[in-house]
Parts: C-alpha cells; sequence; structure tokens
C-alpha cells in the first residue's frame, strides 16, 4: 500500500487510486525480467536483475550514470548492442492485434517477433528529443508511421488524422500545423512531445522511459512529465521510468528499484526507501539529492569517489570501494534480504533506522 | 526555400562570368600569337595578319571577350583557326558522345556502391563485409585507363566477346552501339563505383549511430527497414557531394579513356584541337567542360535542398 509523497515537486495531474482491495486478482504482468545478466567479453554489465512492472504501475529505476538503468531498458526492448550477450528471462505481454494477449520471451525472440512487439506492446521514449527524431521527415508522418507499422489504424489516412490528435493531445499549439512541421523546426520540449505522442500511439501495456526530461528546460520538464504520466493512467499502461532525479521518482513513481554497479542493490515503495533507505548506496543517493541536508562542517553532502568503468566494479558488494562502512564482509556479495525482489536490499551493513533516522 | 534557389542561381551566374574571364585570359595569356600557332612556323607575316584580322584578333581583348562570351550564350562558338569550320556542330556532336559515355559510367558506379556500400555498412563486423571491402580497396587503387586496357585484353582480345574500340550512334545501330559502350563504360564506372562504395559505406555507418535509427527500431520496423525507411535519405547530404565531384571527375577523366578505346567524344575533340594548335577550338571545349561541372555543382546544391529540409531555412 503507497501513499504520494507529500512533497510533490511536480503536478502529475493527480495520483491514481490506491489500489488494495484483495478480491480483484493482481494486475497482469506487463514486463517481467528475471536473472538478467549482460557481459560484454568477460564484463558483466548487468547481474541477476528482477524488475517487475505490471499494468497500470508506475516503477522507477534510478542510480547514477553506468548504474546499468538504460541497459535494462534497452534489454527489456530487444535492443541491446549487437556484441552485448544478455542471459536469464525478460517476457514482455502485451495486447496483440485483436486485443488478444501477446507474449514475448525478448531474449529468445527473433528480430521479427521483436519488431512485432516494440512500438506496440511496449514503447521508449528516449533522453535527447534533439536527436530523436528523423530530421527529413515531417513529424505527423513519424507518428502516423508506427500506426502504419502496426496496422492499429485502418488506413494512411486515418493514420495522418489521428497522429494529429495525438499531437494535438500532447498540446503542440496547432496541431495540423505542427504534423507538417520538421523537427528543427521545433523547440526540444516539443519534440519529446511529439516523442511522447508517437510512444503512445498504439496504446502500449509499457511505457519505458529513459531520462526524458533531464535534456529540457526545467519550466518544460514538469509538462512533459504530466503527459507521461497522464498518458499511462488513461491507457492503464505500466510506467517504468528512468532517472537520476529522486524528487521526479518521489513524484512520478509508486515503486523504485536502486542499481548501482549492473546490479539492484535496494528495491521497495517509494516512500519507504526515500524516508528509510537500507542499503548504503541509497542513503548516499539519497543524502547527496537532500539539498536541505548539509554536512556539520559544511558543504552537501557526496558520495566519496566516482561510478567505475564497465566491468570494474569490485567483486562482492559493488559499492564497497566507495562505502564507509565496508568490512571484509563486504567482499562476498550480500545476500537479498527482504520480502521478495519488489521490497528489500543486499548489504551486508544496513542503515538502520531506530537509532535516530540515519546514521 | 526559393530564396535558396536564386541564391544559388546567383552563385551558378556569378561562377560562370568568373570562369569564362579566367578561360579566356589563360588563353590570351599563353606566349605566342594564335594566328601565328594555327599557320605553324613556316607562315608568312602577311598570312598571319590576315588571319588575324579576319578573327578580329586586331580587337582589344575586352572586346574580343564580350564577342566570344556572347556567341557562346547563344551557342555559337565561332569558326575554327585551322580548319575554319563551325566549332558549334563539332562540340555537339562530341559532347553528345560523352555524355552517354559519363552517364552509362556514372550509371554503373551508382548501381555498384549503392547496394554494396549499405551491405558493408550493415555487415562491417563481418568477414562478408571485409572481402567486400578489401575488393573495393583493389578498385580505387586501379586506375581507369589500366581498368580499360584490363577489360580489354580479356574480354576484347581473349575472350573476343566484345569489340576492343569504336562507336556507333545508337540510332544506327544500338545493339553495337550497346557492344562498344560497355567497356569503356565499365573501365570509368567500375573505379568510380569503387571509390564511391566507401563513401556510401561510411555515410551509411554514420547513419547506423543515429539516435533516429533507435527511435524507428524502437517503432517496430526490423533494422533493414529502419534504415531504408530513414536512415537512407539522411546518409544522401555527403553521398550526393561526392557524386557531384565524381561527374566532375568522369566528365574531365573521359578523355584518357575516349583515347583508349577511340571514341569521338569531347576528350579526343580537345586533344585533337591541342595537337592541331587550333587554340579557340581548346578555349571552347575548355570552357564547356567548366560549364557542365558548374551545372553539375548546382544540380548538386539543389538536391541539398530537396534532400534535407534543415538546408531550405535561410536565417540561421
Amino acid at each position: 500500500m503507497t501513499a504520494a509523497p507529500e512533497h510533490t515537486a511536480y503536478p502529475v495531474g493527480g495520483m491514481p487510486p490506491t489500489r488494495t482491495p484483495a478480491d480483484t486478482p493482481p494486475p497482469a504482468d506487463v514486463a517481467r525480467v528475471r536473472d538478467l545478466a549482460v557481459t560484454v567479453g568477460h564484463k558483466p554489465l548487468l547481474i541477476d536483475v528482477d524488475l517487475t512492472v505490471r499494468r497500470g504501475e508506475r516503477v522507477g529505476l534510478i542510480g547514477e550514470s553506468g548504474s546499468g538503468k538504460s541497459l535494462t531498458a534497452l534489454a527489456i526492448m530487444g535492443l541491446l548492442p549487437e556484441d552485448l550477450a544478455p542471459t536469464g528471462s525478460v517476457v514482455v505481454t502485451g495486447q496483440g492485434p485483436g486485443g488478444i494477449a501477446r507474449t514475448t520471451s525478448v531474449l529468445e525472440a527473433g528480430e521479427h517477433g521483436l519488431a512485432a512487439m516494440r512500438g506496440r506492446d511496449v514503447a521508449m521514449v528516449f533522453q535527447e528529443p534533439m536527436t530523436a527524431l528523423n530530421p527529413t521527415m515531417r513529424v505527423g508522418a513519424q507518428v502516423a508511421e508506427v500506426m502504419t507499422i502496426h496496422r492499429t489504424v485502418a488506413d494512411r489516412g486515418a493514420a495522418a488524422r489521428r497522429a494529429v490528435e495525438l499531437l494535438d493531445k500532447v498540446g503542440l499549439p496547432d496541431a495540423a500545423e505542427a504534423a507538417r512541421a520538421y523537427p528543427h523546426q521545433l523547440s526540444g520540449g516539443q519534440r519529446q512531445r511529439v516523442v511522447v505522442a508517437m510512444a503512445l500511439a498504439n496504446d502500449p501495456a509499457l511505457l519505458i522511459c529513459d531520462e526524458p526530461t533531464t535534456a529540457l528546460d526545467v519550466t518544460v520538464q514538469a509538462l512533459v512529465l504530466d503527459l507521461i504520466v497522464r498518458g499511462v493512467e488513461a491507457r492503464d499502461a505500466g510506467l517504468l521510468f528512468i532517472t537520476h532525479d529522486l524528487a521526479v521518482v518521489a513524484s512520478v513513481c509508486e515503486r523504485v528499484l536502486v542499481m548501482y554497479g549492473g546490479r539492484v542493490v535496494e528495491a521497495g515503495p517509494v516512500l519507504d526507501v526515500f524516508t528509510r533507505p537500507r542499503h548504503r548506496y541509497t542513503r548516499g543517493l539519497i543524502g547527496a539529492s537532500d539539498l536541505d541536508l548539509s554536512r556539520p562542517e559544511g558543504g552537501l553532502y557526496t558520495i566519496q569517489g566516482s561510478v567505475p568503468a564497465a566491468g570494474r566494479f569490485p567483486a562482492g558488494c559493488v559499492f564497497r570501494n566507495r562505502c564507509t562502512h565496508a568490512t571484509v564482509e563486504c567482499e562476498a556479495v550480500p545476500p537479498w534480504v527482504g520480502s521478495g525482489p519488489e521490497e528489500g536490499f543486499a548489504c551486508a551493513h544496513p542503515v538502520v533506522h531506530h537509532e535516530g533516522g540515519g546514521s | 526555400m526559393l530564396l535558396r534557389i536564386a541564391e544559388r542561381t546567383a552563385v551558378l551566374l556569378v561562377s560562370l562570368g568568373v570562369s569564362s574571364a579566367l578561360v579566356f585570359g589563360f588563353m590570351v595569356l599563353l606566349p605566342g600569337d594564335p594566328a601565328r600557332v594555327a599557320l605553324g612556323v613556316n607562315a608568312t607575316e602577311a598570312d598571319v595578319s590576315r588571319l588575324r584580322l579576319e578573327f578580329g584578333l586586331e580587337r582589344p581583348l575586352v572586346e574580343q571577350y564580350l564577342s566570344w562570351v556572347g556567341g557562346l550564350v547563344h551557342l555559337d562558338p565561332g569558326i575554327s583557326y585551322v580548319s575554319r569550320a563551325q566549332i558549334g556542330p563539332q562540340i555537339a556532336d562530341r559532347l553528345q558522345v560523352s555524355l552517354i559515355l559519363v552517364a552509362a559510367s556514372m550509371t554503373i558506379a551508382v548501381a555498384l556502391a549503392l547496394p554494396f556500400g549499405t551491405l558493408m555498412a550493415v555487415h562491417h563486423r563481418k568477414a562478408s563485409g571485409l572481402v567486400l571491402s578489401a575488393l573495393s580497396q583493389v578498385g580505387v587503387a586501379v586506375p581507369a585507363f589500366l581498368a580499360g586496357i584490363l577489360l580489354i585484353t580479356v574480354f576484347a582480345v581473349q575472350l573476343r566477346w566484345l569489340p576492343a574500340s569504336g562507336w556507333t550512334p545508337p540510332a544506327y545501330d544500338p545493339g553495337m552501339f550497346l557492344q562498344q559502350l560497355l567497356l569503356p563504360a565499365l573501365s570509368l564506372g567500375l573505379v568510380q563505383g569503387a571509390v564511391l562504395t566507401r563513401y556510401v559505406r561510411s555515410a551509411v555507418l554514420d547513419v547506423l549511430r543515429e539516435d533516429f535509427l533507435r527511435t524507428a527500431r524502437a517503432k517496430g520496423l526490423t533494422p533493414m527497414r529502419a534504415l531504408v525507411r530513414h536512415g537512407l535519405r539522411n546518409a544522401a547530404v555527403p553521398v550526393v557531394t561526392v557524386l557531384g565531384l565524381q561527374l566532375a571527375t568522369l566528365l574531365v577523366g573521359a578523355v584518357v579513356i575516349e583515347r583508349v578505346f577511340v571514341i569521338p567524344g569531347l576528350g579526343s575533340l580537345l586533344l585533337d584541337a591541342v595537337g592541331n594548335r587550333d587554340l579557340i577550338v581548346v578555349q571552347d571545349v575548355v570552357m564547356v567542360l567548366v560549364v557542365a561541372v558548374l551545372i553539375v555543382n548546382f544540380v548538386v546544391d539543389l538536391l541539398y535542398l530537396a534532400i534535407d529540409p534543415r538546408l531550405r531555412t535561410v536565417a540561421r
């Protein structure tokens, strides 16, 4: 049971009613990732990643750059670079043609199976709106294309009309005119709206957003976030939201997974993780993000050191070379403590909260 | 958009003016009197001055230049000092032959470069890509005239499949025309195709790394369809640039191949004119080549505008 955090930093158009009653069956999984590991050569990039997103659920994925967040997202899309070898299982369930549930085993599926899934069952909004659109194609045509590819509309004419509707819904002024524009004639915020319209065009069961607002002006960020949240709510879609902006996660997501060194180090409801972090990395991440909190000797809290290069994380606990609490015990991989992959942490020296809200 | 086209047209007109002045200027600067050069060392003073009068060489240079340019504008490049024949029809005949040869070579080059360059980019990590890459490298290293001689040796002398040389107008005997066109067009086209392949490869490789291609795949396009629908047009700008340069090179480079295959093109006219010291013909042919190159550049500029909408906006 989750409640909206008190300090909603962005207008998100109202949180959904909290779902509970035990008599309704739990919503179906739209993405189910188990034991996902990705290596390049012998360097591990992702290890033992478990992640589930259900219909109507908004899940955050946080961590510093180089933690493996984007790689996890690309693995779900089946868009990993060719030289990366994923193992484990990634299952995406969406609405196939005719509304019949379609399940895709992403790591095993062929290119055609994946192409049928992408843009239909699962869609993605990327970080950089300036380069995400084809510069030589009108934006209306680019939005219409995702519908003609999957035949979710009757014909090209219908796709073009629906594209204008979608552009209008994402708040482009004069959508009919905007549909005829080329990407370079739009601002970054407007382009990201086009990308969102494109991603939502086929009512996907899962929307993955990889830092969708990082490249945007602060004033535009809130509007685009609102658009994404309202978009997935209207479709009862699952949302996997990748960011390193904790305030955004707090306002958008219900559950959160914290990644570091290619592993999920902590997971749980947003409120729990943010107010009572257990993993030392999560603690550091929240301390570094909290501008109200400053060290007694002055200056903001930071995590010492920097993220190692891919494959250069220490054995055992991946965080131990930057952790002030690390001991010899941390040379072994700490076991996952918690009720399941959705709630728990992997830390040998977790933050103990009854001692007074932090260390 | 219209402003951009007007801008390019203005550039074309100015370049035409400047280059005609340069061509004329170079001919004036050449040591020796064109009339004396045309008549040879044994000509008498009286003959020379008669020729000078006849061809208006006594007039001021500006007047000579203007009357030459005026003639060119009216498609009348004048009369040969040596043969006294009209130069216009000769150039028209020869230009037609050269244009056919260049067009055929370019078609072969493009037909080779687009599919192979794209394949090389898509398979750049696989053995097939490497083999194609090595083959194109060989093609780049071979000069066209050597390719021509090799082709003659194999297909004309050894196998006797095709004639070694000559030219038949297409209207006269289409079969013979094609047979005689094939080897010279191949020797130019294979070499230019090998060069172009490498540019297509690098342009496609660049475009494969673009974010919007990942977007296209995220929409549900297979890698090949994403490349064809979203990549190729974006890869076209650098390829068109090289194509323009190659066309210009071919127009001039055909001179040698026309010699090898005994083809009555513009190149052989130029070489003949140089041999006969027919300076006005040299001047005209050079100017025709310059005009052709400038027009190619103009068309390339217009193609840029057609391909990339970002270039259409004037203000930046």
